[in-house]
């Protein structure tokens, strides 16, 4: 429950300068509140709003039309399976089902343990490696029921942290365009 | 035997493809040179020659777009959209994860040949290693003077921005894109009056191009666009990468010569899909993503070409085929489909918001065997006024195709399998 902190207002400040207008930086700024507290809290989206020179209403406006912004807190791993066309017809209903039964919750729940939060999603990208799911993110191509058990189960012992990181943090590479690089200021 | 180029798939079994040195090593960004060398207005001509046509999905020219910018206004700007998000497309993500360098100098080229400044680079929100990869590839080439200040000695300043959504499928859709980079909900603008080229990102002219279509670039200017129409058809020439799912034996994504290559090839050589799973046959297919209506045993030697395809009713859209065998339940799969429409539908216009919600509605009476016989037609009636006459090209209640688009499986399925309809409906009784 926080606003941004010293690091983060840090970053955002820059991402801001990345544009023209500071409301364009609205969803990359929710991005980083959500890595920091794992998901989007109220006062950090009042935050986000004096950073950017908008309403609260208006950001939150803004990130509730996307469904990777979540509002309440999920588990630690989010996981995502694919039950669209390609999935459906090589097994991903069956995945997701098989997946409710292993983590003992169901579609749209978190498990009691907070570790776990189960999504069905829709198509992926990864449509010639069905049927395929995501943890945090990262893809798990042409998952068998097998596999997915082990891979709780692993998630569970600790493993897989350094490809995966906790619910919130999306790509770990951030850009950043060095001063004495940046195209002349004329073009803002 | 189809013929295959690898155009711009050439790096992707090379290990290091996505590093800047893999990428130098191998030509990368000798066609940013040579572009730098030419006018801008020459390379506009260039590619216009090479007749590439957009690979996002509309396979609108790509020369001829940007052509639409007013001449004398400025800054104006290049979108790329990686919101690669339609149900069986798989290719965008490819190219950003696999040779993000080659993506970023087409945005190179580009913005050089129409005079922007400023370049963002839209990917898809749920691709964790493309933004990784894109950001590092990003870091790597302003440090060795490729982006930002005076490249290569020119005077030519370019920022490229990377920028990454949400979670939304509309976004995908180019209005509805540049409302989201500008810090809005996605939901598409009315145009006219307003076209992207003429009043786009914060209503200055703007190109939003597919990464697809951007990646063809650097080829095109290393090779010049008569070799690149001698590959191909005349009228779609290039290559395309087609993501080939469902019930073939070797699923996979392929790039093959545009506009030459047959479905059959594509399902049955053993280099491509390998033949329909367990020896059986095709039942139908989607030719170009769950927006397209759907093709059949006939439409098998008909080549991957947007004339014929066009001509046929469909399109190829995003390059996304989805075959299905004869075991495949088509009432069930064009659910699916309307369903992942009636999720994404926006919610701006009401023949799309209420239309899709209600077909859905009755997709899953019908499914759970409370249909009435009457269902079937109310499905066709309730797709009708979201897509008028229920034709090819759609026609449109809508801001934007995504209504329209639902009314594809409805109508390839209800005009095809209505005994499988009807069987859903006579059996009742709560049967799945």
């Amino acid at each position: 429950m926080a606003r941004l902190n010293a690091l983060n207002v840090e970053r955002a400040k820059e991402l801001i300068g990345h544009y023209p207008r500071p409301k364009s930086a609205t969803i990359p700024l929710c991005h980083l509140a959500q890595e920091q507290d794992g998901f989007v809290t109220q006062e950090a989206m009042t935050h986000v709003a004096e950073l950017v020179g908008c309403t609260p209403a208006e950001v939150y406006g803004t990130a509730s039309f996307y469904e990777m912004f979540k509002f309440q807190s999920v588990g630690k791993y989010l996981v995502g399976v694919c039950t669209n066309i390609s999935c459906m017809i090589l097994g991903g209903d069956e995945l997701l089902e098989h997946a409710e039964k292993k983590l003992g919750v169901r579609t749209g729940s978190t498990t009691s343990d907070g570790l776990f939060t189960l999504e069905e999603m829709e198509c992926l990208a990864a449509c010639t490696e069905a049927p395929c799911l995501q943890v945090n993110y990262r893809y798990r191509e042409r998952v068998t029921h097998d596999q997915f058990d082990q891979l709780v189960d692993e998630l569970r012992a600790g493993k897989h942290t350094n490809e995966i990181p906790a619910h919130g943090t999306v790509a770990r590479v951030r850009q950043s365009i060095p001063s004495d690089r940046r195209a002349s200021k004329d073009v803002f | 035997m189809p013929q295959t180029t690898k155009m711009i798939t050439s790096r992707f079994d090379q290990p290091d493809s996505f590093t800047l040195s893999g990428y130098e090593r191998t030509g990368g960004y000798r066609a940013l040179r040579k572009a730098l060398a030419m006018e801008p207005a020459a390379v506009i001509e260039e590619v216009k020659a090479a007749t590439l046509l957009g690979r996002g999905g509309a396979g609108f020219p790509c020369g001829t777009k940007w052509g639409f910018l007013p001449p004398t206004v400025f800054p104006r700007y290049l979108v790329v959209n990686g919101d690669e998000s339609e149900p069986g497309t798989y290719k965008d993500r490819l190219l950003m994860e696999l040779d993000p360098h080659q993506l970023i100098e087409g945005v190179l080229i580009c913005s050089w040949a129409i005079k922007a400044k400023q370049a963002f680079l839209y990917c898809r929100g749920e691709m964790a290693l493309a933004q990784e990869r894109l950001a590092q590839a990003l870091n790597d080439a302003y440090a060795a003077g490729y982006i930002g200040k005076n490249i290569m000695g020119t005077g030519w300043d370019l920022d490229v921005v990377l920028h990454w959504g949400a979670g939304a499928y509309i976004v995908g859709e180019e209005t509805a894109l540049i409302e989201s980079l500008e810090g809005n909900r996605g939901m598409p603008r009315l145009k006219p009056p307003f076209f992207p080229a003429s009043k786009g990102l914060y209503m200055q002219p703007t190109v939003v191009n597919n990464v697809e279509t951007l990646a063809n670039l650097p080829w095109i200017v290393n090779n010049g666009a008569s070799a690149f129409t001698a590959i191909g058809d005349p009228k779609a020439p290039g290559t395309r990468m087609f993501a080939l799912s469902g019930h073939v034996n070797r699923p996979g994504v392929y790039e093959v010569d545009f506009g030459t290559t047959t479905f059959r090839e594509m399902f049955e050589d053993p280099s491509l899909g390998g033949g329909i799973r367990n020896g059986g046959k095709v039942k139908a297919f989607i030719p170009g993503g769950a927006s397209a209506p759907w093709f059949f045993e006939e439409h098998l030697d008909m080549a991957l070409h947007p004339g014929p395809v066009g001509a046929a009713g469909s399109m190829l859209g995003s390059g996304a085929i989805v075959v299905f065998d004869e075991t495949t339940d088509m009432v069930k799969a064009a659910w699916r489909i309307v369903k992942f429409f009636a999720k994404e539908s926006c919610g701006k216009c009401s023949p799309c918001r209420e239309g899709t919600n209600w077909l859905e509605k009755i997709y899953r009476r019908i499914l759970d065997g409370h249909g009435r016989p009457e269902d079937i037609d109310l499905l066709m009636d309730v797709a009708d006024n979201i897509s008028p006459g229920l034709a090819w090209p759609p026609r449109q209640t809508t801001i934007c195709p995504l209504g329209p688009s639902a009314a594809s499986p409805i109508m390839s399925s209800v005009r095809r399998f209505r005994h499988e309809y009807e069987a859903y409906v006579n059996r009742g009784g709560g049967a799945t």
